[in-house]
């Protein structure tokens, strides 16, 4: 067995049965690898990483790796990693979230985490649909796309996660899709490393909806277009806002340095001093 | 706030009891979002716990603050958050998930007037069956409903204890009146509470099976962090935590959940009685109107009435047997509350015919008057 | 040829990456979908089927001629 192969599996659980739970060909196991692998190189301990998700297809990841696991509510994961990571600073804290866990239902939840800028980092697999549930609109599909709940044409245009995150006050974001797997591993490595919020968008195909309503019947067809359609950010400067248009811009988008929640409490706790006979 | 070094008399609000039984509790961790009648609680975490080495955040929504709290009870840390009515309705998602994950925390929900926005300022205790059954699926929970100021700092150091022992969310339901009225109180010192701890696993991780019946029906839990990479989910799940749709994992799973709190419920008949052995008439009351409920029955010994009261501390799991005694003992039965009859539901339930079970509701924002229970036990006194 | 690939059918979903993106050419698809080595000799090692490969299902060692032996 190879070192990426013994390295992967040395962090799935054994006492899991696979192949897992996603569709033929679906990025997040894709994405997984490139997790894991990220974890690796940046040489956490599995004791200290707590990997938390939301619900939907992305809900499921924990469940396979050999950390400290929560699988929480729909669009709440952000809630529970916060206050994990406050009680205990020591923990490493990854959540992963789906499109519509993170920027429908916990769209709030991410704004506010991203403005504390908590030292978690969030992996948001965006695949522009609610897949779990049946292939539904998530505030990530794009205009005119017909899904299960759009029948006649999505109506609604769409979020940009990354610049919402950024607009929020993210420390770090980055985009890749599941297509670039080595920049994708390099940006997850990048976003544990960053002291602060940081957040790594990962365009992701969804074979079996998002294939369906864009008529690519394959996961290759898919990643083909990612390929095709992705800009590097400093290719992205020379380009137009026109010639952007429909294009994944990937890259680091956003790296700032800015206090963290914690850091701001522990010099709040050093001045208001420590009274442990207070009670 | 004032430390209590040496059992000297305070002057204290309910919420602020209620804080200081978090703290005396180990609660160490606080995530809340601002509404009346409960923002005083939120205030006086904010104030303390940055100095007792404890964490205090204003999340965005009740919703978080829950979340917040359960995620730092899985990191090791006692927890609690505090709201009120519209806030409360937020949280019974996460009550739900702490109830299924089997996590600590206790919610405390000071009651004021609804539904909706309702009455912001005023009593009321119209939140006694969503504290039961407000979270979805078929779930354990503990209520618990203190009626002073200082049963406001005893029951909360009781929830928490209440919450480690059987890893379930507890709340406690007060109201305005509770949470907003001063009463003079001498309180225990620290060391002078019995306080209780999550049971912990006694053996080395690769043994470790988190939900797994130790026999108490409680599984030990440790911390994140601690070397015991366990999976914690909202979905039903086997011994090990991984989800599951197996009908004897799941069906197992289900009847621990429940009996881990009905084999012990002989442990949680908490009440207070007050010429109850010899009463024609029995007044069962809980909270504020426990208060005038009081009264009344004193007013009604001074007149000759054989009235008696019965308060409950523990609302839910309800306390089937105390109240079957009490029932069988009495030609009558009155339950006065600030709703349009909740609890007197599960007294009538619980009654089988034994005696007669009057209510006396109220819902526009006043408190139930001691003349106003003692003219309804005249009027209905054999 | 630099690398060696292996396939585990057990875990593959047949879902056609491995084969698609190898910049070689060196794997095929079988008539019931599953992926094989056509052509191990071109084989470079450079490991993309593996690292995209969503199912853990494909393992890229690097050859050493003692394999062969």
């Amino acid at each position: 067995m190879t070192e990426t192969t013994h390295l992967i599996h040395s962090y799935l659980r054994s006492s899991k049965r696979f192949p897992h739970v996603w569709c033929p060909g679906c990025g997040i196991g894709i994405l997984m690898g490139a997790l894991i692998r990220a974890i690796d190189h940046n040489r956490y301990s599995k004791d200290e990483i707590v990997l938390i998700s939301g619900i939907g297809c992305s809900g499921r990841l924990p469940t396979y790796l050999d950390f400290n696991t929560l699988h929480t509510t729909h669009g709440r994961a952000l809630t529970f990693a916060t206050g994990i990571k406050l009680a205990k600073p020591s923990l490493k804290v990854i959540v992963v979230m789906g499109d519509g866990d993170a920027a429908a239902i916990g769209g709030n939840h991410l704004i506010h985490a991203a403005r504390r800028n908590v030292d978690i980092t969030a992996i948001i697999v965006n695949n522009q649909i609610y897949g779990m549930t049946g292939g539904q609109s998530s505030p990530t599909t794009p205009l005119g796309m017909t899904t299960s709940s759009s029948r006649y044409g999505n109506l609604e245009p769409a979020f940009d996660i990354s610049r919402v995150v950024e607009a929020a006050g993210a420390a770090f974001v980055a985009r890749s899709t599941v297509y670039h797997t080595r920049l994708l591993e390099q940006l997850i490595g990048k976003a544990l490393h960053k002291r602060g919020f940081s957040v790594v968008e990962v365009i992701c195909h969804c074979v079996t909806h998002v294939g369906k309503a864009t008529h690519m019947n394959s996961a290759v067809e898919m990643m083909n277009w990612q390929r095709d359609n992705a800009v590097s950010v400093r290719k992205a400067g020379t380009l137009s806002a026109k010639q952007l248009e429909g294009k994944i811009v990937t890259g680091v988008l956003v790296d700032r340095e800015a206090p963290t929640f914690h850091e701001e409490y522990e010099k709040l706790v050093a001045r208001v001093g420590v009274d442990d006979s207070a009670v | 706030m004032k430390k209590n070094k040496r059992n000297e008399r305070l002057l204290l609000q309910g919420s602020e009891a209620c804080a200081r039984g978090a703290l005396q509790a180990g609660c160490r961790f606080y995530a809340g979002y601002p509404i009346t009648p409960a923002t005083e609680i939120m205030e006086a975490m904010a104030w303390e716990l940055p100095r007792v080495g404890g964490v205090f955040i204003q999340m965005e929504d009740e919703i978080a603050s829950l979340g917040a709290v359960i995620g730092a009870s899985l990191a090791g840390v006692k927890s609690m958050t505090a709201t009120s009515g519209p806030g409360f309705s937020l949280m019974q998602e996460h009550i739900s998930f702490a109830s299924m994950a089997e996590v600590p925390c206790v919610i405390v929900d000071v009651m004021r007037g609804g539904p909706s926005t309702g009455l912001p300022t005023l009593a009321a205790q119209g939140d006694v069956m969503q504290a039961r059954w407000g979270a979805h699926g078929d779930h354990p929970v503990i209520v618990l409903a203190p009626s002073s100021v200082y049963e406001f700092f005893d029951l909360t150091i009781k929830a928490f204890n209440l919450s480690e022992r059987y890893r379930i969310p507890v709340i406690l339901v007060a109201d305005e009146m509770i949470a907003h009225m001063r009463e003079s109180v001498i309180l225990p010192r620290a060391e002078e509470s019995e306080l209780e701890e999550r049971p912990r696993p006694t053996v080395p991780p690769e043994w470790y099976a988190p939900y797994k019946d130790p026999g108490t029906g409680v599984p030990p839990m440790p911390a994140f962090g601690e070397g015991y990479r366990y999976h914690v989910t909202g979905l039903a799940h086997d011994i090990r935590g991984y989800p599951t749709i197996r009908r004897d994992e799941v069906g197992e799973l289900m009847a621990r959940l429940f009996n881990k709190i009905s084999k012990d419920l002989h442990l949680l008949q908490w009440f207070d009685s007050c010429y109850a052995e010899d009463a024609v008439v029995t007044v069962i009351a809980y909270g504020s109107v426990a208060r005038p409920a009081l009264r009344a029955v004193k007013r009604g010994r001074e007149k000759g009435l054989k009235v008696g009261l019965v308060k409950l501390k523990v609302l839910w799991p309800f306390m089937r047997r105390t109240v079957m005694g009490f029932l069988a003992t009495s030609t009558k039965v009155l339950v006065p509350e600030m709703n349009m009859g909740q609890l007197s539901r599960e007294v009538k339930r619980v009654n089988q015919g034994q005696c007669e079970v009057l209510t006396l509701n109220k819902v526009d924002g006043s408190m139930i008057t001691p003349g106003e229970i003692l003219a309804k036990l005249e009027d209905i006194y054999p | 040829m630099k690398g060696r690939v292996e396939i585990y059918e057990g875990w593959c979903k047949k879902c056609g990456i491995c084969t698609a993106f190898c910049p070689q050419d060196v794997l095929d698809t079988t008539g019931d979908g599953y992926p094989f080595v056509r052509a191990p000799e071109k084989c470079t090692g450079c490991g993309w089927c593996e690292i995209r490969c969503p199912d853990f299902a494909i393992v890229v060692s690097p050859y050493e001629e003692e394999q062969e032996k």
